[in-house]
């Protein structure tokens, strides 16, 4: 516990000073870009790791919100409206997502999130008045927050950090929460569940919201770091690619989503600067993953790390003798 | 009043008549016995019952309150429990957890994204007392997954005796026990208060039948034989359908 306590203000410390330590500009703006996707990857983590609903739809989400972002400013309305708009938008769509996928679990809400998904990929590609279709939507700035502008690369990584802070401490308190243990049960017993008294599809309909809210907020740091929106981040290998996030780093963990967002980032934007084939790479290193620790990288390192405790504390305990006899 | 009134309850799966016009009369206190063989349609009767399946036609009332179109979960608010005849918990997680969420089932609670659960007092107290009954209180702490079957069953009961029911339906509370265990859980049910009227399916005669004081039973979803204990086993058609000789 004590461990793990130190470990957690180490990595804080570190991600506070991210700025002075790292050797340039561009790898401050990739650490930004880890913290965003961290925070998507906690918003699909509700639903694939907590509510035991795999959502293959999410980059439609994400987009839509970051569409209305861009839209709202594009039309010219103040930063403050933009962003609230497109968190209104971003769980309004949520809440319709559920609405037509809660009817079924298992594939038949992959399938039906899937759908949902590639039906907004297409209008973000076809309805060009809205979208700009395939030349995407522009931003010309970005906020600026207490007089700091989020133009300057630190400015804009420390209000990544603060937001992503807030949204692992909403986490936190959630999967905590009577709320969190009921919509787990819902992921383990539902039949159970709704002989106890609870009511399943409300549970899990509020556990949409809230995975929506993070979807949201990730994507409107997304279309301010970007300043730019395509398509393409709405489809479906955008989908695929933060569900395999949530995947390797561990599902039902709050540590595991950061872990793999951390992952994927840093395969796709610095690796892939050395080798051109990074696709490749990622796929070998999900399949080590998936062989090695098919529970995620986060549940997979606690499990090792216990076994190692363990078999320390056995060698400490053992005389010579007795250890001989041993297999 | 009686405190669970079946009329004319009738449901077919296909061309399959699994329950056909049964009529069920539990007195309040009452504790009754369903038996019959095989695929007689008593699960599917406590089914219908506790709202997990929807019947063709007929109508349950519960207290007088007519529930037949009454979800499920709220029958739960209204007073009644279940066990499952297959173990339906929670593996991942400590037995007093899984009470916890029987506790939580029924309180305004269960909606709150703020708390911290585990913080909350009077839901671990409970628990406990609930867990103390069924003389689990010691391992309250273990995970589920590291229990024997017959405390799996204990816990079962301790989840639906939390919910403080007015009716309790037990699916086959002995089945896969150990003499031993039999006998604990035997112990546990006769324990219960009187308050508290339970309807139990079970097979094994010897322990039912001291329990029962009246017995209801089914063969192919019909109600053959209905009775007190001595009227029941002296029925011809008992020995016929059910106890075989």
């Amino acid at each position: 516990m004590t461990i793990r306590f130190l470990a957690l203000v180490v990595a804080f410390a570190a991600l506070a000073t991210v700025p002075y330590w790292m050797p340039g500009v561009y790898y401050i703006n990739v650490a930004s870009q880890i913290l965003f996707y961290a925070i998507f990857a906690l918003g699909l983590n509700v639903l694939v790791g907590y509510a035991g609903l795999v959502s293959l739809g999410h980059a439609g989400l994400f987009g839509v919100a970051a569409y209305a972002a861009g839209y709202m400013l594009q039309l010219g309305f103040g930063h403050p409206l933009a962003i609230l708009v497109a968190l209104v938008i971003g769980v309004a769509s949520m809440a319709i997502y559920a609405a037509l996928s809660l009817r079924s679990t298992g594939i038949g809400f992959i399938m039906i999130t899937l759908a949902l998904g590639e039906i907004l990929w297409g209008l973000a590609y076809r309805w060009i008045s809205l979208t700009g279709g395939d030349n995407g939507l522009s931003l010309k700035s970005r906020p600026e927050l207490f007089g700091f502008s989020m133009s300057d690369v630190n400015t804009f990584y420390y209000a990544s950090l603060v937001i992503f802070m807030l949204s692992l401490a909403a986490m936190t308190v959630f999967v905590r929460s009577p709320l969190g243990a009921a919509l787990m049960g819902t992921r383990d017993q539902p039949r159970r569940m709704n002989a106890l008294g609870y009511h399943v599809w409300a549970i899990r309909f509020y556990a949409c919201l809230f995975s929506g809210l993070l979807t949201s907020i990730s994507a409107i740091l997304f279309v301010y770091y970007t300043q730019f929106i395509s398509p393409q981040t709405l489809a479906l290998t955008a989908s695929a690619e933060v569900l395999l996030m949530v995947i390797s780093g561990g599902a039902g963990t709050l540590l595991g989503p950061i872990v793999g967002a951390t992952l994927v980032v840093v395969v796709k934007t610095v690796v892939s600067g050395f080798i051109e084939r990074w696709n490749f790479l990622l796929g070998a290193i999900f399949v080590a993953i998936v062989i090695l620790m098919p529970e995620g990288l986060v549940p997979g390192t606690a499990r090792l790390w216990r076994l190692a405790w363990r078999q320390r504390e056995r060698g400490a305990s053992v005389t010579p003798g007795s250890a001989e006899a041993k297999p | 009043m009686t405190a669970l009134n079946v009329t004319g309850l009738c449901k077919s799966f296909g061309g399959l008549h699994v329950t056909t016009n049964v009529n069920l009369n539990v007195e309040p206190g009452e504790r009754r016995l369903i038996i019959g063989p095989n695929g007689a349609g008593k699960t599917t009767l406590f089914n219908l019952i506790t709202g997990e399946l929807t019947p063709d036609s007929g109508t349950i009332h519960l207290f007088g309150q007519d529930i037949t179109n009454v979800p499920s979960r709220r029958r739960a608010h209204l007073g009644m429990a279940r066990t499952y005849q297959i173990i339906t918990l929670f593996a991942r997680d400590t037995i007093i957890h899984n009470v916890t969420l029987a506790l939580l089932g029924l309180s305004p609670a269960r909606w709150n994204p703020l708390i911290d659960l585990k913080r909350q007092g009077h839901f671990v107290e409970h628990a406990h007392a609930a867990l103390e009954k069924v003389g689990l209180a010691h391992i309250a702490n273990r995970p589920l997954a590291q229990t024997s079957y017959g405390e799996r069953r204990r816990v079962e009961i301790a989840m639906a005796l939390t919910q403080n029911p007015k009716v309790l339906l037990l699916d086959e509370p002995f089945a896969g026990l150990s003499i031993d265990e039999r006998r604990d859980v035997k112990q546990l049910l006769l324990a219960i208060p009187r308050d508290i009227t339970v309807v139990m399916i079970e097979h094994n005669m010897d322990v039912a039948l001291e329990f029962a004081e009246r017995i209801t039973l089914l063969h192919f979803g019909e109600v053959i034989v209905e009775g007190n204990r001595a009227e029941v086993v002296a029925d011809p058609r008992t020995r016929e359908v059910y106890l075989g000789h």
